[in-house]
């Protein structure tokens, strides 16, 4: 359930809003619920804007800079969507002996964006995140949940390509 | 459970394979299946022996025989004789001195098994981890069965007597923990599982959460029994889905049969888990980090003391103690403290699971017994190192340290290693060859720390970000002799002043490498060259 950019704040659409709501009711009232109500939200949601968090706040009767504080902590959490496909390098330390900048670096030349952007068609979106803890298998590239494992920049281009593909058949 | 009670390693390099090496292999393996000894006797392999004469070589753990040369049609008589009978063959044996002095780093465990003996990942691949009936056909709760006929503070003695040590990368002995946590006061207690594995490098708490999930819930509720606990959390990284599935699932079913609960299979005895994912922030393994998540708010280290032992969740008694801990636990209680002392060294008994990756031949997850050393793990278990000669390793993620190959015959364990100014760490052995740049790799390091870092306390936040900047004029070729100065001070500064674990080991790997790499470093900045060719100095 992801937006695209030029849609309305979540807050603004009611079946968003419900979804925010429920959530709310669901977690609101048990100890540590900022965490929980963002993690879901995130997940559900896709981001958290800064109305969604202003809201939150009131409802959870917090402070907002608290939950801004907690928003921009932890990298789960994005204030902006997403594209539709998530492409997130791990540079954790194997993954870096591995080779992972070489796969950045082919991953900018075939999609023209730096990590952290995303394409001007919404479809993919390129991240570094740390250790998946598939060290073993490094260098690990994780398209949407998935882990691929000793991949090499040869192959990336075709991989990078295939998502794209996926997205005009369907 | 399988017990290996003999290892067998045959010397498998170039010029042993021209000698039928893999012959004498294939022979051992026919063999101990022949005489069905396949679940007590391990074979593996030596890539790289050294200059010795009379190959292929055998050694047979845990007498550390040494066998050479040994021929394919030697083998069927050998294994009868040693592995069957228990009876060395003598005229097969190495007398050569030199040979024997060559190999000593290999001979020296006498008495010790190199080979895997399982305490931790004892269930993993074994029992299917959505299953509770499968878990309970394994042995699985009598440990906590057994505990129940206990009293708490006898529970508590027995963890002490074992001398088990959190597994976490701190290495404080989890009996002191215990007990510390049972003896304070407070009307709720809380035990916690930090499962919040960031360690680059680090997986073992992934695979045995994935693999052994009702090992941690019954370890949890021996020590909710011990230390009178009645609520618990697992702080599990909210990368790792398929751990946080698989604990999902084994909670409900240790729910739905009792284990979990109020009146805990009618002892009166009540303790429940929640799961709490993480959302990506590498401090949260930090103990207080992590109870500061589990309240809601942004996992910033508390000061201490209060330690979490008196002064934890929500102000509570609260027990944080790793996965691999836990996973110690329920063996411990089962088969008892001396059991436990048989395996590694006195002052840190037990097994130790490493991962061990980079520029070897055998990357992947193993479990050994605490003091083996750098060497063996690299040549044993790592198959040798993959293209050029071992130059460092990086231990434990990155909270650990840089061992230089002067330090790859020193037992590994956590007193040993503190002696010679580096430490474990959590179980990540990033093995480098000459081909790695030891300032480039410290300042991939440093960028990790500058980035994870809190901000909450100054000597981190800007000496972190000071290391990283310095380190990177360096390696682009802007580097001044004064920066070694200031590299010195400000990894002294951050292992002082910081407030957490985090700023206090991010000075180490600068530390290490001024104690073993200064002529490379120097190198780098005199001459603006790097040695290896990987920093781009322009």
């Amino acid at each position: 359930m992801t937006l695209t950019p030029n849609q309305l704040d979540p807050l603004d659409n009611p079946r968003m809003r419900q979804v925010i709501d429920s959530t709310i009711s669901e977690y609101g009232d048990q100890n540590g619920a900022l965490m929980v109500v963002l993690n879901h939200l995130q997940e559900r949601i896709g981001f958290i804007t800064k109305p969604m968090q202003a809201y939150v706040a009131e409802k959870l009767n917090v402070p907002v800079s608290k939950v801004h504080g907690v928003v921009s902590f932890y990298s789960f959490f994005t204030t902006e969507p997403r594209g539709k496909h998530l492409v997130k390098f791990c540079i954790g330390t194997a993954c870096y002996v591995g080779g992972a900048s070489q796969l950045i670096d082919k991953a900018k030349q075939v999609l023209g964006i730096e990590p952290g952007q995303t394409t001007s068609d919404g479809l993919i979106t390129l991240e570094v995140c740390r250790c998946v803890g598939a060290c073993s298998q490094a260098p690990v590239v994780v398209i949407d949940e998935v882990n691929h494992g000793r991949v090499k920049p040869s192959q990336f281009a075709r991989i990078l390509t295939e998502v794209q593909k996926s997205e005009v058949v369907a | 459970m399988k017990t290996v009670r003999s290892m067998v390693l045959i010397s498998n390099d170039p010029k042993s394979k021209a000698n039928a090496s893999q012959e004498v292999i294939a022979a051992f393996k026919l063999a101990i299946k022949n005489l069905e000894l396949t679940d007590e006797v391990a074979v593996s392999t030596i890539p790289e022996i050294g200059t010795v004469r009379n190959l292929p070589l055998v050694v047979i753990f845990p007498e550390a025989t040494v066998y050479a040369p040994v021929k394919p049609e030697d083998v069927p008589h050998l294994v009868e004789e040693h592995l069957f009978k228990g009876r060395e063959v003598p005229n097969l044996k190495v007398k050569d001195p030199d040979t024997l002095r060559k190999i000593a780093w290999l001979t020296q465990r006498k008495g010790t098994l190199p080979a895997e003996n399982r305490i931790v990942l004892r269930n993993v691949g074994i029992v299917d981890p959505e299953s509770i009936d499968d878990f309970f056909a394994y042995e699985g709760g009598q440990a906590f069965a057994t505990a129940l006929q206990m009293t708490p503070e006898l529970v508590v003695e027995i963890i002490k007597a074992s001398g088990l040590r959190g597994r976490g990368g701190a290495g404080f002995p989890a009996g002191i923990k215990w007990d510390s946590v049972r003896k304070t006061p407070g009307k709720k207690k809380y035990v916690i599982c930090n499962a919040d594995e960031s360690e680059p490098g680090t997986f073992k708490d992934r695979v045995i959460m994935e693999g052994d999930p009702f090992s941690i819930i019954e370890a949890m509720l021996i020590a909710a029994y011990a230390i009178g606990s009645d609520e618990g959390y697992i702080y599990i990284r909210g990368e790792y889905q398929l751990a946080l599935d698989r604990v999902q699932i084994a909670i409900q079913q240790a729910r739905e049969y009792g284990g979990l609960g109020k009146n805990i299979f009618g002892s009166g005895f009540d303790f429940d888990i929640h799961i709490h994912a993480g959302a990506g922030a590498y401090i949260c393994g930090e103990e207080t980090a992590l109870l500061e998540s589990i309240e809601g708010g942004r996992g910033e280290p508390r000061v201490k003391p209060p330690y979490p032992t008196t002064s934890g969740l929500w102000g509570m008694p609260t027990l944080i103690n790793n996965v691999e801990t836990f996973a110690n636990i329920p063996p411990i209680v089962l088969n008892g403290a001396q059991w436990f002392k048989s395996f590694g060294t006195p002052s840190s008994p037990g097994t130790k699971v490493y991962t061990i990756l980079g520029n070897v031949n055998n990357t992947g997850l193993i479990e050994v017994p605490m003091g083996i050393t750098l060497r063996e793990v690299i040549n044993i278990y790592g198959k040798g190192i993959k293209g050029g000669q071992f130059k460092f390793a990086q231990t434990g993620g990155s909270s650990g340290s840089i061992i230089p190959a002067s330090l790859q015959d020193t037992p590994m364990d956590f007193d040993s290693y503190r002696k010679v100014g580096v430490a474990l760490g959590s179980g990540a052995l990033l093995i480098c060859n000459d081909s790695n740049c030891i300032v480039d790799s410290v300042r991939v390091l440093a960028r990790f720390f500058q980035e994870e870092c809190c901000g909450k306390c100054v000597p981190c936040r800007v000496g972190t970000d000071q290391v990283w900047k310095i380190l990177t004029n360096i390696s682009e070729g802007r580097g001044t002799m004064e920066d070694i100065a200031h590299l010195e001070w400000l990894s002294k500064g951050l292992e002082d002043f910081s407030n957490c674990g985090l700023g206090q080991t991010a000075g180490a790997p600068i530390k290490n490498m001024l104690d073993h790499f200064r002529a490379e470093l120097e190198a780098h900045i005199k001459l603006s060259v790097c040695p290896t060719g990987v920093c781009p100095m322009s």
